[in-house]
C-alpha cells in the first residue's frame, strides 16, 4: 500500500489527478490499447440528480470520451440481475480494469458493499445501509422517502481484480474508516481493508483523514512522500511523450 | 429551418472554448446545436451514444442569445413609415445590415402615419424567419397615432388620432388588419383606452404605454387592462414626480396584477437618458429593462438631413434631431453600442446587459422559451462577443450569418 498524505482536501485532489493522468499517459493508450478506468455507482437514472448527469457533468463533457466507450450500470433495467452479470462480462471484455478509483464511506464501505458485504462480492443488487440513505437524502431535497433503498454496485471482489486500486479519503469524519480500513484487520465490516491484500493500492487523504491513525503510521508514509512525490512530477504530456521516447523506460515506483 | 423529422440525422455543431449565458451567468459550457436549435449534449451522449460532427473553437469569446430590438423605426436610408412600392426590400436590408450589431430578430416599428400608410405597409411586412439574409421580423410595433398631442414629441401633430367614438373599430380603421402586428404604443388616457387594451391584448398584441400624460393611477389601471410595456421609459411622459410618479412609477407599483411584471423600453445611447436616471430605473426594476434602439432610417449613414416618417431629420454625430428644433427624434446608436453603454453606465454585469437585449424583449413578447435564451431547445440564434462585447459573428439558427473582417483571415 501506498498511503499518500496532503494538507489539504484540494491538494489530496490534485495529487490523486496527476497520479491518474500520469499513469494514463505511460500506459500509452491508443485504438488498440484501452486504458480501462473505473470508477464507483451512484444514484438510479430517472432522477435529476441522477449519476448520468453527475459523470456528465464532473468528467465526461471535460473529455472527449466516445459514449460508446463508457459503460454505467442502469439501475431502470428490466432484469437488474442480468444487467450486473452483463455488466461484469463488459468488464472481461474491456481487458479487465486497469485503475478503479474510488473513496471511502464513514462506515468503510468501497462502492455499495456496506459493512457485512462479502469480500469476495461481484457486481450485484444492494440494499443501502441507514447511513447511505440518511448520507444520499441532499440529493433528493431531504426527502427520505424518495431515497432509492436499492442500488447496483460493483462488488468488493470485482474492483479486487483490478490491477490497480486508488482510494481517496478525506475529513476527518472518514478518519475512523480510515483507521479500520489500513490498521486493523481485514473484515467484512469495513470492506475498504480488503484492499490490504491488493497487490497495488493507493490510498490518497488529507492531514484530517489521518486523525485516527497512530502517529508512527502517519510519520512513516509522511516520510515516504519524497519517493513517493514522484509519480506526479515530472507530469508527463501526451505531445511530449511522442517528442521524447526516453520517457516511457521510467517504470512507476512500487513498493 | 428548424425541427422536423430530419433533425435527428442534422449534423451535430459543438462550439467549444467559449462561455455562454445560461441562467443569468457566463458559464464555461460547450454550444451544442443541431437541426437550428440548441441542443442537450446529456441527451445525446447517453441516449444516442454520438459524439459532435464538427467542433468550433470561439477563441474564449462570449456566446450570448441574438439581441431582440423591439422598437427600430428604420435605418440604412430605410423608413419604415414610408409607404413605398418596396416595402419588403427595405425591411430586408435593415435586417441585413443589423446582423453585425448582433441583432437577430427585431420588431419594425412604424411612427404616427396617416390610415393609407398603414394600409399600404403593414400587408408588406410578414412575420418572418431570420436567417443568412437577414435578422428575422418577430412583428410590427406601432407607435401611435393613438397618444398624446403634448407629448406627441417628434411625431406628426396632424396625424394624431383617438379611438373614443368607436374604440377597437377606431384603431382597425386606422391600421387595417392586424395580422402583422406585434406591439402598439398608444396613451392610456385616451377615452376608452380600456377596451382598446383588452380587445389587443385578447388577439396576443402587446400593449405598450408610452407618448402620454397619464398619471399613475391610469397608468395601473391600463397594466390592470392588460398592457405590459412602457414605451421609451422617461422620454414622451410626465416627469417623475413623487407625490404622483406618472407611468414611470409603474416600475415600483404594487397595483401590477399578481404574477405580471411590466417591462420598459430603455434608449441607452448616451443622449436619450441621464446615465444617472438609467441607473435608478435599473436599480428600481432590473429585471423589466429592455434596451430598444428607437433607430431611426439614419442608423448606419453619416451626418446630414434624413426622413423620418412625415418629417425632416439633422443627424449630428450619435445625436439626431427633428430639424430646426432641439427635440430629439429618435436614436442612431446600433444596438451592441447601446448595450455596451448600458453596462458601463450602469455598473451592472455583463450578464444583466446582455439579458436586457435579449431574454427581456423575449419575455416581453412571450417567446421565452425559444428566443432570447441558450437554453436546451431554444432556437440557435447568438452572437459571439469579446471581453469588450463588441460583436464579433452573429449566428441565426446555428448557421454563421455575420462575421466580423478580422475574423474571416
Amino acid at each position: 500500500m501506498k498511503l499518500i498524505i496532503l494538507d489539504h482536501y484540494s491538494q489530496a485532489s490534485e495529487w490523486a489527478a496527476k497520479y491518474i493522468r500520469n499513469r494514463i499517459i505511460q500506459f500509452n493508450p491508443g485504438p488498440d490499447k484501452y486504458f480501462t478506468l473505473g470508477l464507483p455507482t451512484g444514484l438510479p437514472r430517472e432522477h435529476p440528480e441522477s449519476y448520468h448527469s453527475f459523470m456528465w457533468n464532473n468528467f465526461f463533457k471535460h473529455i472527449d470520451i466516445h459514449p460508446e466507450n463508457t459503460h454505467i450500470l442502469d439501475g431502470n433495467a428490466a432484469d437488474l440481475q442480468a444487467e450486473c452479470d452483463a455488466f461484469e462480462e463488459k468488464i472481461k471484455a474491456a481487458g479487465g480494469i486497469e485503475l478503479f478509483v474510488g473513496g471511502i464511506g464513514p462506515d468503510g464501505h468501497v462502492a455499495f458493499n456496506e459493512p457485512g458485504s462479502s469480500l469476495v462480492s461481484r457486481t450485484r443488487v444492494k440494499t443501502l445501509a441507514m447511513d447511505t440513505i440518511l448520507a444520499n437524502a441532499r440529493f433528493f431535497d431531504g426527502k427520505l422517502a424518495s431515497v432509492p433503498t436499492m442500488a447496483l454496485t460493483v462488488g468488493v471482489g470485482t474492483v479486487m481484480d483490478a490491477r490497480e486500486v486508488m482510494i481517496l479519503i478525506t475529513g476527518a469524519h472518514k478518519a475512523f474508516a480510515l483507521y479500520k480500513a489500513i490498521e486493523e484487520g481485514v473484515n467484512h465490516m469495513w470492506t475498504v481493508s480488503a484492499f490490504q491484500q491488493h497487490p497495488h493500492s493507493v490510498f490518497v487523504c488529507d492531514e484530517d483523514a489521518t486523525l485516527e491513525l497512530k502517529g508512527k503510521t502517519v510519520k512513516y508514509f509522511k516520510g515516504l512522500m519524497l519517493v513517493h512525490n514522484k509519480l506526479v512530477d515530472p507530469l508527463y504530456s501526451i505531445k511530449e511523450k511522442e517528442i521524447d521516447k526516453s520517457q516511457s523506460s521510467k517504470k512507476p515506483y512500487s513498493d | 429551418m428548424r425541427g422536423g423529422q430530419g433533425v435527428a440525422r442534422a449534423p451535430v455543431l459543438q462550439f467549444t472554448n467559449c462561455r455562454i449565458l445560461r441562467g443569468g451567468a457566463l458559464l464555461r459550457e460547450d454550444l451544442w446545436v443541431r437541426g437550428g436549435r440548441i441542443l442537450d449534449p446529456e441527451k445525446l451522449f447517453f441516449e444516442e451514444r454520438r459524439v459532435a460532427d464538427e467542433q468550433r473553437d470561439c477563441g474564449g469569446r462570449i456566446l450570448a442569445p441574438g439581441f431582440i430590438d423591439v422598437q427600430i423605426n428604420g435605418g440604412f436610408g430605410v423608413d419604415f413609415s414610408q409607404a413605398t412600392e418596396d416595402v419588403g426590400l427595405g425591411v430586408a436590408l435593415v435586417a441585413r445590415r443589423i446582423l453585425s450589431h448582433g441583432v437577430t430578430s427585431f420588431c419594425p416599428t412604424l411612427v404616427t402615419s396617416p390610415p393609407e400608410v398603414y394600409h399600404k405597409v403593414l400587408p408588406q411586412i410578414p412575420v418572418t424567419s431570420g436567417g443568412p439574409h437577414g435578422a428575422g421580423v418577430l412583428g410590427l410595433h406601432l407607435e401611435g397615432p393613438f397618444i398624446s398631442r403634448e407629448k406627441r414629441g417628434a411625431h406628426p401633430e396632424a396625424h394624431l388620432r383617438s379611438f373614443e367614438a368607436n374604440a377597437f373599430h377606431d384603431v382597425l380603421a386606422t391600421y387595417g388588419p392586424l395580422d402583422n402586428v406585434r406591439i402598439v404604443t398608444l396613451a392610456p388616457e385616451l377615452g376608452r383606452s380600456h377596451e382598446v387594451i383588452r380587445e389587443l391584448t385578447a388577439r396576443g398584441i402587446c400593449v405598450s404605454l408610452g407618448h402620454s400624460v397619464a398619471d399613475l393611477r391610469a397608468a395601473e389601471a391600463a397594466v390592470q387592462s392588460g398592457a405590459t410595456f412602457i414605451t421609451h421609459l422617461f422620454n414622451a411622459m410626465l416627469p417623475f414626480h413623487h407625490r404622483d410618479p406618472g407611468i414611470v412609477g409603474l416600475l415600483t407599483s404594487d397595483q401590477l396584477p399578481p404574477g405580471r411584471g411590466i417591462f420598459y423600453g430603455m434608449i441607452a445611447d448616451g443622449t436619450h437618458t441621464n446615465p444617472a436616471a438609467l441607473r435608478i430605473a435599473h436599480r428600481a426594476h432590473p429585471q423589466g429593462l429592455v434596451l430598444v434602439t428607437d433607430a431611426i432610417p439614419a442608423l448606419g449613414l453619416g451626418n446630414g438631413r434624413h426622413t423620418l416618417g412625415q418629417q425632416e431629420v439633422e443627424v449630428d454625430g450619435l445625436t439626431a434631431y427633428v430639424a430646426g428644433t432641439t427635440t430629439l427624434s429618435g436614436s442612431i446608436a446600433p444596438m451592441d453600442v447601446c448595450v455596451r453603454h448600458f453596462l458601463q453606465a450602469t455598473g451592472c454585469s455583463v450578464e444583466s446587459a446582455l439579458e436586457a437585449a435579449s431574454l427581456h424583449p423575449a419575455q416581453l413578447l412571450g417567446l421565452e422559451k425559444c428566443k432570447g435564451t441558450l437554453d436546451f431547445g431554444a432556437d440557435a440564434d447568438f452572437v459571439v462577443l469579446d471581453d469588450s462585447l463588441h460583436v464579433r459573428a452573429t449566428y441565426i439558427s446555428g448557421e454563421l450569418v455575420w462575421q466580423a473582417e478580422e475574423a474571416r483571415q
